[in-house]
This record gives C-alpha cells, sequence and structure tokens, in this order.
C-alpha cells in the first residue's frame, strides 16, 4: 500500500532523507520510529504530497506522489503533530469546511460531520469553538477531518505526543479499529511501547535513513536473545549463586556486586528459569528478584541509534 | 464508506474550482462571524479616520485656488483605507501559514489558488463594507456631497472597490513571505502607510518639490483619488502628468496590472511555501 525506494530530500545542505526505503503492506501498521530530527516528519510530508522528494520514488495506494497527486489526496488522511484545524470555527463547522474541499454535497458533508462528531464523541463539544477544546478533544477532532473521505492509508505524525495517558489510550483504541475496518497505517512515533504496541512492523530512521526493519519481537531478537536475570538478597549470596548458575547454564554471567544482580543470556527461555531456580533452590541461596526478560525496544533503539552521538546534536 | 474520484472533465473540474473558493470564502465570513469585535475594529478606523480628517482638518484648511477641502479630502480617505486593505489580507494569510490548517489544505485536493482567491474575495467584501460605512459617515458628519450621477457615484467606489483589491493580492503575496502576524503587519503597514501620503490624497501636488512630484504623479494612489474625485465630481486639482489626465483609465490599468502581477505570484509562492 506504501512503497517507497531510495527517497531523498535535502534542505539548504542537510540531508534530511538520504535514500529511505519503506513497504508497507495494505491493512497493516507500520511505525517509523526515531530520534527527533531523524526524518520521520519528512517521510511522512513525501508520501503525503506536501513535499516534493528530490530523489527516489514512492507510491501509496497505487499513486505516484509526485506524478499523481491529486488522486492520492482523495486517498489518504494525515493528522499531524499540530491539529490542522481552524481554532476559530466550531468543531463541527471545522469537519463540513473539509468536507466541502473533498467536494462532497453539502448534504452529505453535514452528515459525515454528524458521523464522525458521533464516533469521537465530541457531539456534545460540537457547537463550541475549537480553541475552547482540550489538547485530547482536539486531537480527535483531527482525527476526525482526516477519516471524512475514509482514507484506505492514514499517516499520524506523532499522534499521541502531548497527550494524557488516558488520551493517548482511547487514542489508540480509535486506531486499533481504524486497523480492524481494513485500513492501512503509517504512524510515526518517539514512544517506543506506541510502537511496540501498534505497530505490526517497525522501521527504525535515524539520520535520514531506515536503519533497521521488522516486527517488534524480530528487532529486539536482533540486539539479543532472553536472559535470565537474578538478583540476590545479600551480598554474600553472590558467590554460592553464581556457583549455582554456571552448574546449569552454559552462557557467561553477567555480575553486578553493588547490585547483588547476575544476568545471563540463555537460548532455550523458559526451560532455563526452571533449572535455574531448582539450582538456586538446592543450593539455599537468597533471592529478591528471578525473572526471564526479554530486551526492551528502548534497548533496541538506543543500541541501533548511537544515542550518545545524537543527544549532542540536540543540545 | 465514502469516496471521492477527481474531476473527470473539464466542466467539472471548473466548477469544483470555484466550489472551493466559495467554501473558503464562507470560511473566512465564519470566522469574522466568531470574533465580531474583530470585525468592529476593522471598521472602527476607517469611520475615525473619515471623522477625524474629514472633520477637523476639513473645517481648518481650504484648498489653495478655492474649493471644499472635505470633499476634496474624501476620496483620498477613501483609497487609503483601500491601500491598506493590503495590511489585513497580509496579517491573515501569514496567521494561516504560520498554523497547522495549512497542512490541511494543502493534503486536501483543493484546486490551485482557490484557498487565496476565496480568501481575497471574503476580504473583497470587508472593503466593500469599509466603503459602505465611510460613505454614510462622510455624509452624515464630514460634509462630503458626491456631485455626479449614482451611476458615476457607484463607479467611483467601484474602482476604489477594485484598487483595493489589488492591495489584497498585494498583502496577501507579502504575508507568504513572513513568519506571523505581527512582522506581516510591519511589512506592509511600514511602507504602504507613508505611500499615502506621497499621492494626491491629502494634499495637492503642485507646490512639491520637483522629484517629489513626479513620484506622486505616478503614484498608482494619485490616479485613484483623481479618478474617485472626477467620478465623485468633487474638487481636484490641475494635472500635469499623463496618469492624472486620464485617471479613470489609469487607475483601471494600475489596479488591473497589479492583480495580473501579484496574484499569479501569490498562487505560485502558496504553492511551494513549505510551512513548517
Amino acid at each position: 500500500m506504501i512503497h517507497a525506494e531510495g527517497v531523498r530530500k535535502r534542505f539548504g545542505t542537510t540531508e534530511a532523507l538520504r535514500g529511505v526505503d519503506l513497504d508497507v503492506p495494505r491493512g497493516s501498521v507500520c511505525g517509523l520510529l526515531g530520534p527527533n530530527g531523524a526524518g520521520k516528519t519528512t517521510m511522512v510530508r513525501v508520501l503525503t504530497t506536501l513535499l516534493r522528494p528530490d530523489g527516489g520514488s514512492a507510491r501509496v495506494a497505487g499513486c505516484d506522489v509526485a506524478g499523481d497527486s491529486e488522486r492520492l489526496r482523495y486517498r489518504i488522511g494525515l493528522a499531524g503533530q499540530h491539529a490542522a484545524l481552524d481554532e476559530l470555527l466550531t468543531g463541527r463547522r471545522n469537519l463540513e469546511l473539509f468536507g466541502r474541499l473533498y467536494h462532497l454535497p453539502r448534504r452529505t458533508a453535514r452528515r459525515r460531520a454528524e458521523e464522525l462528531l458521533e464516533r469521537f464523541g465530541l457531539t456534545e463539544a460540537a457547537n463550541r469553538p475549537v480553541r475552547t477544546y482540550s489538547g485530547g478533544m482536539r486531537r480527535r477532532l483531527d482525527l476526525a477531518a482526516s477519516l471524512i473521505v475514509s482514507p484506505p492509508v492514514l499517516f499520524m505524525d506523532e499522534p499521541t505526543t502531548g497527550l494524557d495517558p488516558r488520551s493517548r489510550l482511547a487514542l489508540w483504541d480509535e486506531l486499533r479499529a481504524l486497523v480492524a475496518e481494513g485500513t492501512t497505517l503509517l504512524l510515526t512515533t518517539q514512544y517506543l511501547d506506541e510502537a511496540d504496541h501498534l505497530a505490526d512492523r517497525i522501521a527504525v530512521m535515524d539520520a535520514g535513513r531506515v536503519v533497521a526493519a521488522g516486527s517488534p519481537s524480530a528487532l529486539k531478537a536482533k540486539v539479543g536473545g532472553d536472559r535470565v536475570s537474578i538478583a540476590f538478597r545479600d551480598t554474600a549470596d553472590l558467590a554460592p549463586g553464581v556457583a549455582a548458575v554456571r552448574g546449569v547454564l552454559a552462557g557467561e554471567p553477567e555480575i553486578d556486586t553493588a547490585e547483588r544482580r547476575l544476568v545471563v543470556p540463555v537460548s532455550d527461555g523458559a526451560a532455563s528459569l526452571v533449572r535455574v531456580a531448582a539450582a538456586l533452590g538446592a543450593a539455599g541461596v537468597g533471592v529478591e528478584d528471578l525473572g526471564l526478560r526479554r530486551p526492551t525496544l528502548d534497548e533496541v533503539f538506543l543500541a541501533l541509534t548511537d544515542a550518545p552521538g545524537r543527544e549532542k546534536e540536540a543540545a | 464508506m465514502i469516496t471521492v474520484e477527481p474531476p473527470a472533465t473539464r466542466g467539472q473540474r471548473l466548477r469544483w474550482a470555484l466550489s472551493d473558493t466559495y467554501v473558503i470564502a464562507g470560511r473566512s465570513f465564519s470566522q469574522l462571524r466568531a470574533q465580531p469585535g474583530q470585525i468592529a475594529a476593522e471598521l472602527i478606523a476607517p469611520v475615525i479616520m473619515t471623522i477625524l480628517f474629514g472633520y477637523v482638518f476639513g473645517s481648518a484648511i481650504s484648498l489653495p485656488g478655492g474649493g471644499d477641502y472635505r470633499n476634496y479630502l474624501m476620496p483620498g480617505i477613501f483609497m487609503q483605507v483601500m491601500a491598506l486593505s493590503a495590511v489585513a489580507a497580509a496579517t491573515s494569510v501569514a496567521e494561516d501559514m504560520a498554523r497547522g490548517i495549512i497542512d490541511r489544505f494543502r493534503v486536501q485536493p483543493i484546486a490551485r489558488g482557490a484557498l487565496l482567491a476565496g480568501r481575497s474575495l471574503a476580504d473583497l467584501s470587508k472593503d466593500w463594507l469599509s466603503l459602505a460605512m465611510m460613505a454614510v459617515c462622510g455624509l452624515l458628519i464630514a460634509g462630503w456631497r458626491p456631485h455626479g450621477t449614482p451611476l458615476e457615484t457607484l463607479a467611483g467606489f467601484a474602482l476604489l472597490a477594485l484598487f483595493g483589491y489589488a492591495m489584497i493580492w498585494v498583502g496577501t503575496y507579502i504575508g507568504l513571505f513572513v513568519r506571523n502576524g505581527a512582522s506581516a503587519d510591519a511589512a506592509t503597514f511600514g511602507w504602504l502607510f507613508p505611500m499615502t501620503f506621497l499621492a494626491n490624497a491629502f494634499v495637492p501636488l503642485e507646490r512639491l518639490p520637483g522629484w517629489l512630484r513626479a513620484i506622486a504623479d505616478w503614484n498608482p494612489m494619485s490616479a485613484v483619488v483623481s479618478a474617485a474625485r472626477e467620478l465623485f465630481g468633487n474638487p481636484g486639482s490641475a494635472a500635469a502628468s499623463w496618469p492624472l489626465q486620464h485617471p479613470v483609465t489609469a487607475s483601471l490599468s494600475w489596479s488591473l496590472l497589479i492583480i495580473a502581477v501579484f496574484a499569479p505570484l501569490a498562487v505560485r509562492r502558496y504553492r511551494t511555501a513549505a510551512s513548517r
């Protein structure tokens, strides 16, 4: 549904996109993940016809973004980082306005506005100017506005930035419902848990390139497999504990004396955990916490995007 | 499920372009209705100008060579207000560009140029409203009297409004270059206001030094004021240059030329202006 090859975009001397490839199958959710300045928003703007790429090609919903942009605009919805609404007009009037600009007849535009207000729980606030709306309401209205013509492809640029946790969860539910109806979704985010929860596939961007792509679990596997993590009750438990673990596991343990913690990479997950538990029990070692840990997406992200270098740049 | 396809025929494309223009103009009117204070403020300024200049100056100054200064002055004030419609146009377009809403307009299949055209038409109707308010105040308070036929008077106002429309496009173009409403104000009012005095709006040009007079003679604003005076039958002053000897033709040409230059420039600029 979205297919991009070698997309390049330059602003003055800055290369915002240095050859981005992207493939999003119909009905799936792709999370574009990356630090500030990685090129996520630029990529979305290219795919939604707001920016013309300097090189490469991209097709969305069967339309070339450069050559067939008019047809494409009837097939995509975009909700950006800033709610793209008229602050002075009421919520209802905003939706009617955008509906009319899709060339819906007046009556259809009105009915569609009503449906969307209902769906996003904005009926009560429909006659209030948007400037009186809360952040969550604005985001919902903005999403509603991007759904006026039932677009097969929806782009969301950091949809939940600045939302409180409840509004965030509500928006996630809406997005899941849309995907269940068959919408293809591309969302950019800095929040790893958001990508983890919503996306089927993640493309990690850094400095204008896709540095890794795959399912969330595949990306985690790339950085490393499961580990068994043990926290001992007392420093005195550390030595017998390490000995007991070495007896049952082949992996080289990583020991943190100050934290009284031991981490061992394992290949057979839960089975190793059972063996470790039995060995520690038999040795009579005091254990505070024992568990199997997969690498978090945060670890993946930091490993892939070379965090220290970027922070300097941002400062 | 609602789907729309691009226009299939030239006729449909044109109808949709007109519909877009109309819808955008409707948005501007809704905005005005949503902030009655704003429109009151925009209309009060021309009224104050009319009363202040017309009544105060009009009582104290007399024209060299005779003639009623108030009747001389009123077309000048009309023109000044029309010239300054560039300021409001620049401010509001700059504010739109600085906000997220421009992204939604650009990602929607709106006909090229319809956004700016719709706004300009809404601004034009504000100009007509200002003219009407000023005419009423001029008649009631400042003692202004048009002496032409009703048709000539109407033609005078039409020429003024056309000049206002031209200046709206100038303001729109400038508004697409600046970052926000405040700088849009500075980038238009700053040179436009002085320029309205480098014309025959408030003073006859005869006693100006030669180089200044050449500027004022060829200032489009002078042609507009002279044309309005001629059509209203209000006193003017001796005309030495071609534009002021043929003011109706000259002001019509100036306005159309300005629109022909600035409207396409603004539409092109709008398409390339990357907003954030």
